[in-house]
């Protein structure tokens, strides 16, 4: 896909996460849309992952260990052809499947999450399997910069080092919100490169809304032989709407009809001028 | 009339080095089976099975929160994933690791507690797991289950390594004798092991527990009084058709556990029993609501009255 397709459709991804949010009248507005730039370079240009092959042991494995931005993640699968668009209808409502967190009843979703501080864990016992079967997959996980307190991720990144798995990537969505207010004040966990580093990892710091540089990065795995690879993405949470740009009070804020349609107006105007 | 009850005295060996040497022969013929341990191999009885096996067994560290979510992971690639830990930090601080990265998301995982229950003795509270049935017990889509003799723990590990549902296996470290001798019966999970038979009291019991419930009901019997003892190994999915089956037949009903007495296979079988309408005296022993008395396993034991005498005992005040 080219940067500008790229574009458009990181652009038309956030027009339905809103769409959805709103329909279900529920959802993590800002992280979804932090995220959306990394879920779609990594759906449409870096994993081996699709509807054909999800049953395959040799498919790219991704965990969203911030679950709750899960609207992001359905509206990709649903692009890619994990099941029709159209049960996001259905999003957070009585008895459907789509609920506010990922679950493996839907198709697509490796694992469920929701409680912070999971997908690196697994990950790593996902990335190990891969090396034990001497297979070439790989094994991807999103995390929130708010959950990197949790202290399960911190034995994780120690374990991940000690077996040198070059073939995880753990993706940092360093949007620097988060419910309370800016990470940095919540609990401070800068600099966090040189954490990462300290832990054994290779690192590098992208602009996680640039889906240009997000494809550069990825394409540069593993980063370093022997080394699991962080990329700390640096995003703006409520990335793409002018009035949900770094407010927090967007964490799960649902725009009203007044506030739908102006957002959608933005992101139009976004797909008009890529058009150009 | 009852059965002659059967011990063989002298014992076998601890659980958990059944546990240990089954998964070792299970792991000679697949190398899909897994070991994860967290510092735990000593404990765990699996420092052979790792040097034999070296690329079948993922250390950790003292990380246990880790520990369950990379079984959970290598679950998920068709792996056959035991993830071994004192039972006491296992089903604690990994208990979120438990609920959702193994059983929410259904991969086939053995969780293994070891040194479980009262094991560790004077160590004292920190080191002992008597929350683990009652914090389980509430979490969909895990078998429970606490092997009473080195047969029931083979014959546990081996169900467990081809279970599609995840398993946590609880293990103590003493020495116990085999309850039967030459068992034919079929283990399986679910389905109590009556040991002894009597139409007076049930004594149902697990683990290491059960040892004791079977010296009680020797010592009832010398006072005319017959018991029917059941390792109820598998707290979950319980056998209620055992149960209603002796709860017709018998006076009264004991259950003893190590374990607290809250939320465990008593409260278990109290909640069967009483839904489904037989209200018979019923006692539950265990270790009550407080941080236990100081010293080893068996002088808790004794002290909370899990022994051959307490348990008879208990049995005399019951049918009285």
């Amino acid at each position: 896909m080219t940067t500008k397709e790229l574009k458009q459709k990181s652009t038309i991804y956030r027009k339905k996460i809103l769409q959805y949010i709103v329909k279900a009248k529920a959802g993590h507005t800002g992280g979804s849309l932090s995220s959306t730039d990394i879920l779609n370079v990594l759906y449409n240009e870096v994993m081996n992952v699709s509807p054909q092959n999800f049953t395959s042991t040799d498919r790219d494995r991704y965990v969203q260990s911030k679950g709750h931005c899960v609207e992001a993640l359905y509206v990709v699968l649903a692009d890619k052809g994990f099941f029709p668009e159209e049960d996001l209808d259905t999003l957070c409502k009585y008895q459907s499947k789509y609920i506010g967190h990922p679950t493996r009843k839907v198709n697509g979703i490796e694992q469920n999450t929701g409680a912070l501080g999971h997908g690196l864990p697994i990950c790593v016992g996902t990335a190990l399997a891969a090396k034990l079967d001497q297979k070439d997959y790989r094994v991807f996980t999103l995390m929130g910069d708010g959950e990197l307190p949790e202290g399960s991720n911190w034995e994780a990144a120690l374990s991940a080092a000690h077996y040198k798995l070059d073939n995880l990537c753990a993706i940092v969505d360093k949007n620097t919100l988060q419910i309370t207010g800016p990470t940095a004040d919540v609990c401070n966990t800068d600099p966090l490169d040189e954490k990462w580093k300290a832990f054994g990892w290779a690192v590098r710091e992208v602009d996680g809304n640039d889906v240009e540089a997000l494809t550069a990065t990825f394409a540069a795995l593993p980063f370093e032989k022997g080394k699991p690879s962080m990329i700390i993405a640096h995003t703006t949470k409520g990335k793409g709407v002018s009035f949900m740009e770094n407010e927090v009070k967007w964490h799960h804020g649902v725009p009203n009809k007044e506030q739908y349609d102006q957002a959608i107006n933005e992101l139009d105007e976004i797909l008009t001028s890529l058009s150009d | 009339m009852a059965e002659q009850i059967n011990i063989i005295p002298g014992g076998d060996k601890p659980n958990q080095d059944v546990f240990s040497e089954t998964l070792q022969r299970l792991a000679e013929t697949d190398q899909n089976i897994i070991a994860v341990t967290s510092d735990s191999r000593g404990s765990g009885k699996l420092v052979p099975f790792g040097k034999k096996f070296p690329k079948q067994i993922v250390e950790v560290g003292i990380a246990e929160q880790n520990l369950v979510g990379v079984a959970a992971g290598l679950g998920s690639c068709d792996k056959k994933v035991f993830a071994v830990s004192p039972a006491c930090f296992l089903t604690a601080r990994s208990l979120e690791q438990i609920k959702n990265d193994i059983c929410y998301s259904d991969h086939p995982v053995t969780v293994v507690g070891i040194s479980a229950g009262v094991s560790y003795g004077a160590l004292g509270s920190t080191h002992h797991s008597l929350h683990d049935f009652a914090a389980l017990r509430a979490i969909n889509n895990i078998i429970i289950v606490a092997p009473a003799d080195n047969y029931e723990t083979e014959q546990a590990t081996l169900i467990a390594a081809e279970s599609k549902q995840p398993v946590y296996l609880r293990f103590g470290k003493k020495v116990m004798p085999l309850l039967k001798e030459n068992s034919k019966e079929v283990f399986a999970f679910g389905k109590g092991r009556v040991i002894t038979e009597g139409d007076d009291i049930a004594i149902i019991a697990n683990g290491e527990t059960v040892d004791p419930a079977v010296k009680a009901a020797a010592l009832l019997k010398e006072s005319g009084i017959n018991a029917t003892v059941v390792s109820m190994h598998t707290i979950k999915p319980l056998d209620t058709e055992l149960l209603s089956a002796l709860a017709g037949k018998v006076k009264a009903i004991i259950t003893v556990e190590e374990h607290s007495v809250n939320g465990g296979l008593g409260e278990a079988c109290a909640s069967y029993l009483l839904q489904n309408g037989y209200y018979k005296p019923f006692k539950i022993m265990g270790i009550p609501d407080e941080y236990t008395v100081s010293g080893s396993q068996v002088e808790i034991f004794k002290h909370y009255g899990i022994s051959a005498e307490g348990i008879s005992n208990q049995a005399k005040r019951l049918l009285t």
